[in-house]
């Protein structure tokens, strides 16, 4: 068949071993006339390197601010087909499991109501659905609801929570990352589908602090399992371990904060020198186990550069009880969104805001004990401000 | 002060706004709670949310979320 549009720099994104955007779109296209359309689109503007998609807009569905977001053509008369190419988000299960039929129940739909183009998951963790008019998104949005599927986050609100596959599959998970994503995700219906925050506000949920979801990078709010108490050690399994490996080498060599020690027949740990890097538990998985006591860390700040420069999270919590019904947690975050609310600028994420007020302020007024796990830079300001409360005390 | 009264209060707020300066949520829930003794932040959130599902207020993008009267078809 041929080509609606020659496309010979996207062409050349077909070279090579690895799988290509551009079959899938002309694989599309055969059937869809504005993936047809796309290809057109999108050649054009790696030849005018200039983007030819306008964002944003009124779209969207009736009493929803969040979950469509408006994409436009700024050419349509060349490509009438994608003068709308909205994006509707959907939100995501729990780490992320499907069966297959619902996998083929939403592609379904997508071929009925949109161009057939999906990406899954995009970086917040939604299905996301790839192109379609205007029209189209009251009926698509009634019947994948009837079905039991619910649209994700946009816009200033809070985005579809995510997290890794916890204790589904994980032996290290201290928490339940699925039930607690579940959980908020539940807990806050409003803040998801009412935008209400002066910008976007992220939560991540991850089992263990090896953080295989990389909360501490890209959620505002990082939820992260860790433990309370001594590593449990099983000083039988470690000697088999020394019998296929260097533990020396390989293990209390690599310790970052040099808290472990071998003599060749026991293992020790000082445990209040351990900063939960993991290393050692991932290395000795049949020897190591996480203390008994679990729970979560709970970091907060992380963002990608958009507006101004990349953040990590750091420490606001250094461990908290992560079980049902959540009060704590849940009262922590009200308070943290009310201080966000007061005092954020327009398209401020919480950690910009922290970073522009201060930790301390931001510490006091949400009600927060400084501890020294809070430190995320340690001697990086040499200056220390005491407050007039201080000096009176 | 009741429900309806409210949402007119915030119709209002947001019509006077049209063209000159885009309401956030927050911006609209702050500004009749500090006006109108009274009148709760939540008063305000549950009426902004009637107009919403009403059709009579939309959500809007522009770089971040707005709230506005819808445009005549």
């Amino acid at each position: 068949m041929s080509k609606k549009h020659q496309t010979p720099l996207l062409d050349e994104l077909k070279k090579g071993a690895f799988p290509s955007f551009v079959t899938e779109i002309e694989k599309a296209a055969v059937h869809s006339d504005m993936s047809a359309d796309l290809l057109g689109q999108v050649e054009l503007s790696y030849r005018e390197k200039v983007t030819h998609w306008k964002h944003g807009g009124i779209v969207g569905v009736r009493g929803y601010g969040g979950g469509v977001i408006g994409r436009y053509s700024d050419i349509p008369d060349k490509f009438p087909s994608v003068a709308h190419f909205h994006t509707v988000r959907i939100n995501s299960p729990s780490g992320f499991y499907y069966k297959a039929d619902s996998l083929k129940e939403i592609c379904d739909l997508w071929d009925k109501y949109g161009s057939g183009l999906t990406n899954v998951h995009g970086s917040t963790g939604d299905l996301v659905m790839l192109g379609c008019r205007t029209e189209v998104l009251e009926p698509f949005f009634a019947e994948i609801t009837s079905r039991g599927w619910d649209l994700g986050g946009s816009g200033s609100a809070m985005r579809t929570p995510s997290c890794c596959l916890g204790q589904s599959r994980c032996e290290w998970a201290n928490i339940d990352t699925m039930g607690i994503t579940n959980d908020i995700t539940q807990h806050y219906q409003d803040e998801m589908h009412r935008p209400a925050f002066p910008y976007k506000f992220k939560f991540k949920a991850a089992g263990c602090p090896v953080d295989c979801i990389a909360s501490i990078a890209r959620a505002d709010m990082s939820i992260i399992g860790t433990w309370k108490g001594d590593i449990q050690i099983n000083q039988a399994e470690v000697k088999n371990y020394a019998a296929k490996m260097d533990i020396q080498k390989e293990v209390i060599d690599m310790c970052p904060t040099e808290c472990m020690a071998w003599d060749g027949k026991e293992l020790k740990i000082n445990n209040e020198e351990c900063n939960r890097c993991m290393h050692c538990i991932a290395r000795l998985t049949k020897a190591l186990r996480p203390g008994k006591e679990k729970g979560a860390t709970l970091l907060l700040g992380s963002k990608a550069p958009i507006v101004t420069g990349a953040l990590m999270s750091w420490v606001i919590v250094p461990f908290i009880k992560m079980e049902p019904p959540y009060e704590e947690f849940y009262e922590l975050i009200d308070k943290i969104w009310e201080w966000w609310d007061e005092n954020g600028k327009n398209r401020e994420r919480i950690g910009e805001l922290i970073e522009r007020t201060g930790f301390p302020r931001f510490l006091k007024e949400v009600g927060l004990t400084p501890s020294a796990a809070m430190v995320k830079v340690p001697r990086r300001d040499p200056f220390f401000f005491w407050s007039e409360e201080d000096v009176q005390k | 002060m009741d429900k309806e009264e409210v949402k007119k209060l915030v119709y209002a707020l947001v019509e006077q706004s049209t063209g000159k300066k885009k309401l956030k949520s927050s911006d609209i829930v702050k500004k009749i709670a500090a006006d109108h003794d009274g009148v709760e932040k939540d008063d305000v959130k549950a009426a902004l949310r009637d107009l919403v599902d009403a059709g009579t207020l939309i959500y809007t993008y522009f770089g971040g979320s707005f709230i506005e009267i819808p445009p005549k078809e």
